[in-house]
């Protein structure tokens, strides 16, 4: 009870320095967020042109009378250039990313790539244009995202062209339409740069605050003998180390719900708000802390401890997913990364936030856990309040 | 039973001797001064008194508790200043007084605690932004939170200007007047001389005196001495004429005669008197605590505590009798 009280007095006395802090305050709560806003703007204007989708044009055509495939020429047409070759005028909203083999399995190939937009022309595609039958071209995509619309209504707009050309041209008549546009549900969400970045930068936000703070607080109060003045008074070390704890927490959730708001309502991000994200927002500040807590103390002076705290941190900072996913960077990066504790966090987020993959967050959390008992218990053990 | 009780005390960090078989003993209500040149094993001793650091002999009992096993009970009956007080930056004294409270689980008025350091008037102000002798108030402001029995007070006024040190010494004078017993180190001659009841001189880890100031001048000294200013002529008409040992200081043409007994000065200035040589201004002269204090530790000490070597130490400086009668 008094335990709690002490560590509450001391969770007061701190969080009030912090916020008094003003540089504290902004890398801790503020940085994060210019950093989505930057990035987000940055990476938002390169993506905002145009929807790419998968086509699996599984139309064979005709070798008879002539060599014709009206499939291929639809693919064409997604890509915005017309049947006689020439290219539409100004902007197209859609192009086709990859044309898929058509012996592969269409949704699979799309979970695969991380995709929802894609297009299927049908078999015997060619003959049944030419036959004036009726044929189905099917969309593929996820209802609640916006680039399903634009696929919708452009290839709408390509059959209406292709469904007028062939009357026109051989009934002068606009009557029957002989292809429909069915539509088809995919449940995989396109990521797109933002939606990596809000995991990143929260994984970003654990990582900095706990971990420059505690450095420096654990060295510089070991140096100014601030510790031995605690060690005077009835407060544990335990219950000093459980209020910073609590207050890089508090940070972190702060945190969190900036960087999910400004990603949701500034940049139209598609992340999942799952309490399966807890865990990594209790593991993470409790882990850069106690692992701060480490350097200061294993450290010789407040200048060694900083240095030895950069090491650590900034290759951390960069290579564990927070800027940029890690699937973009080269093998030996990848592989890398997996020592680095903020690994384990940020892919979890992502797991949880993202792919919405629980089974590979458990992992996460499992790895996570681990590292952080044993920092914890680490620093714990090797933080003396007094010296012998 | 004492507040203190120490015995042999040692502290070796391998080769060198930081406490070096200390022995003192402090009484209920005593202002004790632990007096001497820095790396002499002051802080050592009063931490370990304080329970932080662990003795490699001998044995100390405070409040009747061995620091280093029963620290944290002892911390909470103790108040303590460490040397050179620092504090969480951004806190204010009053938030500081608070926050102690809350530590202790004690209820205190923080505006009592600030006007018995006589900090009312920074009471707002974050700790950054007071200055040295602030600081050291807002230090002893906290050691006073729990109320303790027992003060340590680790070079308080170090760093400090003359004013400010003047007003740490009427808090701590005041805290005397209250009934509370306190250890005191210092390097400044004047500060122990002028709050302790009992100082204890130390240099390499040992006592090298200990006492009142006046046991110490009187045990140290080299004891009361008369001047007189004349001629070398009228120094050697007295050894001549008298059974007294008489030295003479050329520079300041002055003769120096150490009295045995008082009427030893009688017996100089009949001579001198009977030389019929002319003869100036008079004085008897004794060693204050500062002669003694160079004189045990071979050098003065400089403002930052350091000794400086014998050789470039202040010439041993007289004092006029009535002056030391006054204190």
């Amino acid at each position: 009870m008094s335990s709690a009280r002490r560590t509450i007095a001391d969770l007061r006395v701190f969080g009030k320095g912090y916020i008094r802090n003003g540089a504290a305050l902004f890398f801790g709560i503020i940085f994060p967020v210019i950093l989505i806003g930057l990035f987000g703007a940055i990476f938002a204007g390169s993506g905002s042109g145009q929807v790419s989708v998968y086509v699996q044009n599984k139309d064979a055509g005709l070798t008879f009378p002539a060599h014709i495939n009206v499939g291929a020429q639809f693919a064409d047409a997604i890509n915005g250039t017309l049947p006689n070759g020439t290219k539409v005028s100004g902007s197209w909203p859609i192009n086709v990313k990859a044309l898929v083999d058509p012996s592969e399995n269409f949704t699979k190939y799309l979970a695969d790539h991380s995709a929802s937009d894609g297009i299927i022309i049908p078999e015997n595609f060619t003959a049944s244009f030419l036959a004036g039958e009726t044929e189905n071209i099917t969309v593929y995509g996820n209802p609640t995202s916006s680039t399903n619309g634009i696929v919708i209504g452009t290839v709408e707009g390509i059959a209406t062209s292709f469904n007028l050309n062939y009357f026109q041209q051989k009934y002068n008549d606009t009557t029957p339409a002989i292809i429909n546009i069915a539509t088809a549900t995919v449940n995989t969400q396109q990521t797109k740069y933002i939606d990596f970045l809000i995991p990143g930068l929260i994984g970003f936000s654990i990582l900095v605050s706990p971990m420059f703070a505690m450095v420096n607080i654990t060295s510089e109060y070991k140096k100014t003998k601030l510790f031995k003045q605690l060690s005077l008074t009835p407060l544990h070390k335990m219950e000093w180390l459980a209020s910073k704890v609590i207050w890089y927490i508090l940070l972190s959730v702060i945190s969190f719900m900036l960087l999910v708001a400004v990603g949701i309502f500034g940049f139209g991000a598609h992340i999942t708000l799952t309490p399966w994200l807890i865990p990594f927002l209790i593991l993470g500040p409790m882990l850069f802390s106690s692992l701060g807590m480490l350097v200061g103390t294993i450290s010789k002076s407040v200048e060694s401890a900083s240095v030895l705290g950069n090491i650590i941190t900034f290759p951390m900072m960069f290579l564990s997913g927070t800027f940029f996913p890690l699937s973009t960077m080269p093998q030996y990066l990848q592989s890398f990364a997996h020592v680095l504790p903020l690994f384990y966090v940020v892919e979890g987020l992502n797991n949880v936030m993202v792919y919405g993959n629980i089974s590979a967050a458990l992992i996460d959390i499992g790895v996570t856990t681990l590292i952080t008992v044993i920092f914890f218990v680490a620093a714990a053990k090797l933080f003396k309040w007094r010296e012998d | 039973m004492n507040p203190i009780e120490v015995r042999d005390l040692k502290k070796y960090y391998g080769e060198i001797k930081a406490v070096d078989g200390i022995s003192f003993t402090v009484k209920e209500g005593e202002v004790f001064g632990l007096l001497g040149p820095n790396g002499a094993g002051k802080t050592t001793t009063i931490e370990i008194l304080e329970g932080l650091r662990e003795e490699d002999e001998g044995e100390a009992k405070v409040l009747g508790l061995d620091p280093w096993k029963n620290g944290y009970d002892l911390h909470k009956r103790i108040g303590v200043i460490p040397q050179q007080f620092t504090f969480f930056e951004k806190t204010t004294p009053r938030e500081a007084i608070k926050y102690y409270a809350a530590l202790f689980s004690v209820k205190v008025d923080p505006d009592e605690i600030l006007h018995q350091v006589l900090l009312e008037d920074s009471a707002k102000n974050r700790f950054e932004n007071l200055s040295g002798g602030q600081k050291q108030k807002m230090g002893l402001a906290l050691s006073l939170v729990s109320q303790p029995e027992l003060l340590f007070l680790d070079e308080p006024t170090t760093g400090l200007d003359p004013t400010a040190r003047r007003a740490i010494w009427d808090v701590i004078q005041g805290l005397k007047a209250k009934g509370k017993t306190i250890v005191l180190t210092t390097h400044y001659l004047e500060e122990a001389q002028h709050l302790s009841d009992r100082v204890a001189i130390v240099n390499h880890g040992k006592i090298v005196a200990m006492g009142t100031s006046d046991e110490i001048i009187e045990q140290f000294g080299s004891g009361e001495r008369l001047d007189i200013h004349g001629s070398p002529e009228l120094a050697d008409y007295i050894r001549a004429n008298t059974e007294l040992r008489v030295d003479y200081d050329q520079s300041s043409q002055c003769l120096s005669i150490p009295l045995v007994r008082k009427i030893d000065a009688l017996a100089a200035l009949a001579a001198a008197e009977q030389s019929g040589l002319d003869w100036g201004e008079v004085h008897t002269t004794n060693d204050s605590l500062e002669d003694v204090f160079i004189k045990l530790v071979r050098g003065a000490v400089d403002e930052s505590g350091n000794v400086t070597t014998g050789d470039n130490a202040p010439q041993t400086q007289t004092q006029k009798m009535t002056k030391r009668r006054n204190k």
